[in-house]
């Protein structure tokens, strides 16, 4: 399968220093593809290497047929970048902001105006579109960022941590601008810290710990990874507790303290259905039942460390 | 003639910002004209240079407000590498440096209105220039060579600092190094260490052609060494800014 976005054994040191320490990564054209892990994984060291800021020390890092490192110039003409802060101009209009990127990519007067109205429309920034970007709140500003890179049809487009520092409904609107690309064929590789945010947006997802590799696959697989969902009955005493535990041959996680029972399921209602019906038979009075699906924040920390370190 | 229209549309940029930046506007224009104040009105009348002294100083301080309308370009061209905008130029088909050359021609453009500002406040005041069309042809050239000269050793400085503090900090390093020069008074009044550091400085024979070009006796001026001092600046602000910006983006 030809990759868009293809990275073997990829290495960088700052000094003495390791970012990464090699990382391998393989996006599909047109899909998106989430970085994530904590501050100092490598995230952005990636992202540098696959936009041509940084060179790689070893591997190979080809970014739609390009080599970084052999063809930057023809790398650059395809990709476009959207670092973690919003490198919007704050002085100029958004509409300003979009026709200068425009005409650094080379478009006529007239076609870098054209291609503002458009960007301006489809991200919802026409009526913010002659205010000075100082002016805007945070998710405007990223938003208008986002629509930036996409000047020129780029076909490749990344985006570093697009929502860090952002409200919630900032954030929930800068997702909305995510998924409106997805649709567009562009192959888009972002960056982020957030979990929930990899899950919402992204087609597959790379686990990225102290500059290499800690898991990779679609967020159901990486859930799946770590066992299927959990039922808790919550129990009145703690003979109800040991009676419960007994009722399931001991299969079972107990919570003495929260007096609760954490059986593993394969998440289906009749296993639900049969384990209340388990407990009825035996007389086992259940107060409450709560049905568990491993978030990704349960996969992020059995997969890192407390800093960002592997887990053995 | 792509990276025509990428450095003017960089200049175009940075104009703009001059354009809506009170503070910009101020440094740029009510500054020169308040230290042109201040120097004719307020320590003028003590100061003996045997001549109108308006007349003397005039020249200075249009080279004081280049020196320091250049240093200017220190903190944009800081600001752009601390806020992202030079990573995002640089992953764009785009020449990186381009920016630079953007940043410095705007603050040539940006000194050059200033210094139309400030000799016509002075020729309201009474300063009344003898230069030809060819003399102020000449003049022009060599503000401009010497803002670009500075404005590049600006730029080379925004990229070595870290933060906005250290890059605005420049400004008052070239605040003072007319001051030391025959821009105010005449270096033989001052201690012989001064009188060396202001015959070898570049703001003295900047000054003094000035002199020359804008009030006769243009053949026995230092023109020569102005113009080498500048061209050699720039080519030393040139080198080092290409320099740091590679270092500092890689």
């Amino acid at each position: 399968m030809p990759y868009t976005i293809a990275v073997e054994g990829l290495q960088k040191s700052y000094g003495a220093n390791p970012a990464l320490t090699g990382v391998d990564l393989h996006v599909p054209k047109g899909s998106v593809h989430a970085l994530l892990g904590p501050n100092g994984a490598g995230k952005s060291t990636t992202v540098k290497v696959l936009a041509t800021l940084v060179a790689p020390d070893a591997g190979r890092v080809v970014v739609a047929g390009h080599d970084v490192t052999e063809e930057p110039a023809a790398v650059r003409r395809v990709i476009s970048l959207t670092g973690q802060h919003a490198a919007v101009d704050e002085v100029l209009t958004g509409r300003e902001n979009l026709v200068m990127m425009a005409r650094l990519r080379h478009a006529s007067r007239a076609e870098a105006r054209a291609a503002a109205d458009r960007l301006l429309a489809r991200f919802d920034l026409l009526d913010a579109a002659d205010r000075r970007v100082g002016t805007y709140s945070g998710g405007t500003a990223r938003r208008l960022d986002i629509a930036l890179s996409l000047v020129g049809e780029p076909q490749v487009l990344f985006l570093d941590e697009p929502t860090t520092g952002l409200d919630p409904r900032s954030r929930r609107d800068v997702w909305a601008a995510v998924e409106e690309l997805a649709g567009s064929g562009v192959t888009v590789l972002l960056t982020t810290q957030y979990l929930e945010e990899a899950d919402r947006l992204a087609d597959r997802i790379t686990v990225l710990a102290g500059g290499e590799v800690a898991a990779e696959g679609t967020a159901d697989e990486l859930k799946s990874r770590i066992g299927g969902e959990t039922v808790q009955l919550v129990l009145p005493d703690a003979a109800a507790l040991s009676a419960a535990l007994t009722a399931v041959d001991g299969r079972a996680r107990i919570d003495e303290a929260g007096l609760s029972l954490h059986v593993t399921t394969d998440g289906s209602a009749a296993a639900v259905r049969d384990l209340l019906a388990l407990m009825a038979a035996r007389d086992v009075p259940v107060e409450r039942i709560a049905v568990h699906r491993p978030s990704l924040d349960d996969v992020f920390l059995a997969l890192t460390g407390p800093r960002g370190v592997v887990a053995a | 003639m792509t990276v025509m229209t990428e450095v003017g549309t960089l200049i175009g940029r940075s104009v703009r910002h001059t354009a809506r930046s009170v503070d910009a506007t101020i440094v740029a224009i009510v500054l020169p004209v308040m230290i042109l104040l201040t120097f004719v009105y307020v320590l003028g009348g003590a100061i003996d240079t045997g001549t109108d002294y308006l007349t003397y100083v005039v020249p200075g301080i249009v080279v004081l407000c280049a020196a320091h309308g250049s240093a200017m370009t220190a903190t944009s061209v800081n600001h752009d590498l601390t806020t992202g905008m030079v990573d995002r130029i640089r992953s764009l088909p785009v020449v990186g440096a381009s920016l630079l050359v953007g940043h410095v021609v705007a603050g040539v453009l940006r000194n050059l209105v200033s210094t139309a500002v400030v000799i016509a406040v002075a020729v309201l005041l009474g300063f009344r220039p003898a230069a030809s069309p060819l003399d102020w042809v000449l003049t022009t050239g060599l503000l401009a060579l010497f803002m670009a000269a500075f404005g590049a050793i600006a730029a080379a400085w925004g990229l070595f600092v870290r933060g906005p503090e250290a890059a605005g900090a420049l400004a008052f390093v070239l605040l003072f190094l007319p001051y030391v020069s025959s821009a105010f008074v005449p270096p033989e009044t001052m201690p012989a260490v001064l009188r060396g550091f202001a015959a070898h400085q570049p703001t003295t024979p900047v000054v003094e052609t000035l002199r020359a070009l804008l009030l006769g006796g243009a053949e026995s001026s230092p023109a020569v060494p102005a113009v080498l001092w500048c061209a050699g600046l720039l080519v030393a602000g040139v080198a080092a800014a290409g320099a740091l910006f590679r270092r500092r983006t890689s």
